[in-house]
């Protein structure tokens, strides 16, 4: 499709969770990208894709957010990149659900929904570069968060990624796509059942010996990253992005 | 457990569940999911398999009417009665009004879900005739005095040792933890009541309209005992569970027992088109087939909805659910339970009885994966939290005022970019002498439903400034 050679242009959507919450993921992300060649944009008045209303059943407020998002995003003819599945999922999956078919903003969200990319999809599909030439010499576990996998349908983009990785070992999980209890707001409207959850993902990381488990949803690593400092654990709970970023 | 209820507190039942259910859950569905992993392998057709079962069942639900009103016209051919029950009430009723012409005193059941949904049991128990539960598991479940807390497996919830107590406790016999023997104890105790009894009861899998078919499906023989042995034979089944024909029967039962527990086929499968056709012929004299709607019917009204209708009961998205694994049917509040259950019994009962149920859920996904006819549960369950916070043409909105307060305010703040902006930047100096490390060990409530748990990441929004320093001429 298009070689990496010849000058791309994406746009960056950094989303609320990693813009508060993982700020160093999103500067890897527009580090990696330009150094492959891609021309970025950053629509400044972006803020929330409204998955989180959306996702707890109040879909006028997350329509009226997914308008101002397609209006943000919808001026520019570039896609649009994102270092999060499940809001790409948002995106792809439920915006076109949340307008009537024939208006304009549906028209929009079906644009929108066809160019829009979780970046290790856009790397592998769109960029079609599997070795980002990075370096990282540790035994990483993988957990392949719900709407990145499920939502996407993204069965080995990240492994194929994780593999081209010099030095590293990918080392298998059990229940590696056992949802890790997240799930937003299921998280604090049913704690225990979401602590339940959690502590079984973090045992299973913990049984696979890695070093490191990597994902591709900052939610899940919100949870499991959470659950493994209250281990105790020195396993360190990474987005995909640090380690394509990383040169050794 | 099995009465109809009307206020489903899956919180408060999900914080009781006894510490050892969980264990025991996810033994048994570990080895279900295992045996269903090689039965789809070994079939290079599941994909189209599961297209056709969820097109045909689609396909039925639209012409429900037709299909049952053609049932009806077989099963009376082959003389069997049929009934058509509104709701539960009327369908125990019917049920109740068949035993007292009859005069039954007791009476054998197969498994069904929908008696369990009716409560049918009880209704009996009132009026004085005994049923008994023949079924190993439904046998169990019935000596301890709790509804299912599984679709196929009714005790899937108690250990090999916890059956040993109960029937060591209820039969008075010396029961060793070993399932054979287990086996052959229940079977020891139903087989004189099979012969006794003046009344079978049973539900069904399927009812084929083409030839007025009732097929249930079972792995102990007992199904085949209760519809054969007793005189008169009655079957509650819900009306979604009717469809057009045998080559469909074919494409449901190779999904069915191999989405439930990993075999290819169960161990009977029995086809009942109407009673004794002949005298001196085995089967009961009398054929009554109860066909409960129960809201089903309503539930058609809704386009995406009705899709829930589709299930077969296999309980496959049961056995992939890591909430369900965690709690165990019982939390569900009702006979059905995991993902179907979730969205089954708001339908049913209303978002007002069972609010919390769609909120039961981190829209994994992995039911939608497993469902043999595609049901889309992630995309009902969020059709369904829409309904109970925003209300719809069955009711109004199920939450508190302040939370709808609060997720406008929010909203709100989202959507206004320089408000938005404002909190990125003041959020990280608020927070910072409550930070260690990174972390936020402790938020106010209801955040503090998240760190009880875990910490929170500290907040940390640089990137606007940070992209400014980077490419300080760039304009969107």
């Amino acid at each position: 499709m298009i070689s990496a050679s010849m000058a791309i242009q994406a746009q960056l959507f950094i989303t609320c969770l990693s813009e508060h919450f993982y700020p160093g993921v999103l500067e890897k992300m527009t580090a990696l990208l330009e150094r492959l060649g891609v021309e970025l944009i950053f629509p400044e008045e972006q803020t929330c894709c409204g998955q989180p209303f959306y996702n707890s059943g109040f879909q006028n407020q997350a329509r009226d957010l997914a308008e101002k998002w397609l209006n943000a995003f919808g001026r520019s003819p570039a896609p649009v990149v994102s270092p999060s599945g499940s809001c790409v999922e948002m995106v792809r999956h439920q915006y076109p659900r949340l307008f009537k078919e024939g208006t304009q903003q549906h028209a929009l969200a079906q644009d929108l929904s066809q160019r829009t990319f979780e970046l290790t999809e856009f790397l592998v599909h769109q960029l079609k570069i599997i070795d980002v030439g990075a370096t990282f010499p540790h035994t990483v576990t993988y957990h392949a968060s719900c709407h990145y996998l499920r939502g996407l349908g993204l069965r080995s983009e990240a492994q194929q990624l994780l593999r081209a990785v010099r030095g590293l070992e990918l080392a298998p999980m059990q229940d590696e796509e056992v949802c890790c209890g997240f799930g937003g707001v299921f998280s604090v409207i049913f704690p225990e059942v979401s602590q339940a959850m959690m502590e079984s993902k973090v045992q299973n990381i913990l049984n696979s010996g890695a070093e490191a488990v990597v994902a591709c949803d900052a939610g899940c690593l919100m949870n499991i990253g959470g659950g493994l400092r209250k281990a105790g654990s020195a396993v360190r709970a990474m987005h995909i992005i640090e380690i394509l970023a990383s040169q050794g | 457990m099995s009465e109809t209820p009307t206020h489903i507190e899956f919180g408060e039942y999900s914080r009781r569940v006894p510490p050892n259910i969980p264990a025991a859950v996810q033994q048994a569905t570990a080895r279900f999911l295992e045996h269903r992993q090689a039965r789809v392998d070994e079939m290079p057709q599941w994909e189209d398999l599961r297209q056709a079962a969820s097109d045909l069942r689609l396909h039925t639900l639209l012409h429900l009417d037709t299909y049952l009103e053609k049932l009806e016209s077989r099963v009376s051919a082959a003389g069997g009665v049929v009934h058509w029950a509104r709701d539960a009430a009327e369908a125990c009723e019917i049920v109740l009004e068949i035993a007292r012409a009859h005069k039954v005193r007791r009476a054998v059941k197969v498994k069904s879900m929908a008696t369990e949904e009716i409560g049918l049991n009880q209704a009996l128990a009132a009026a004085g005739i005994q049923a008994l539960e023949t079924d190993l598991g439904e046998f169990i479940i019935q000596l301890a005095g709790t509804g299912p807390s599984h679709i196929v497996a009714p005790a899937v919830h108690l250990t090999k040792e916890e059956i040993a107590a109960l029937f060591s406790e209820k039969l008075g016999v010396q029961a060793p933890a070993d399932p054979v023997q287990l086996t052959e104890i229940a079977h020891a105790a139903l087989r004189e009541k099979f012969l006794e009894a003046d009344m079978g009861i049973s539900g069904g899998n399927f009812l084929v309209a083409e030839t007025g078919t009732l097929v249930i499906v079972t792995n102990e023989g007992n199904g085949r005992m209760c519809t054969t042995l007793p005189d008169l034979h009655v079957a509650v089944v819900g009306i979604d569970k009717v469809i057009p024909d045998w080559e469909s029967l074919a494409v449901l039962l190779k999904l069915l027992a191999r989405s439930a527990t990993g075999v290819k086929i169960s161990t009977y499968t029995s086809f009942i088109s109407g009673p004794r056709a002949v005298e001196g012929e085995g089967g009961p004299r009398e054929f009554h087939l109860v066909l409960l709607d129960n809201g089903r019917s309503r539930l058609l009204q809704d386009p995406l909805g009705r899709e829930t209708l589709k299930c077969i009961r296999c309980g496959c998205c049961l056995n992939v659910c890591p909430v369900y694994k965690n709690v165990g049917g019982f939390a569900y509040g009702w006979f059905i339970s995991g993902p179907v259950g979730a969205i089954f019994s708001p339908q049913i009962l209303g978002v007002e009885a069972a609010r919390q149920l769609p909120f039961a859920s981190t829209l994994c996904g992995a039911c939608a994966d497993v469902c043999p006819v595609k049901i889309p549960i992630p995309e009902i369950l969020l059709h369904l939290r829409q309904r109970v916070v925003e209300g719809d043409e069955f009711g109004g909105p199920a939450v508190a005022r302040v939370v709808q307060v609060g997720a406008k305010t929010a909203a709100l703040a989202f959507g206004t970019p320089w408000l938005y902006r404002l909190g990125a930047r003041l959020l990280p100096w608020l927070s910072a002498p409550a930070q260690r490390q990174g972390w936020l060990a402790a938020l106010p409530p209801p955040a503090n439903r998240w760190t009880k748990v875990r910490p929170f990441p500290a907040f940390a929004a640089r990137f606007r400034q940070w992209w400014k320093g980077r490419h300080p001429r760039k304009q969107p």
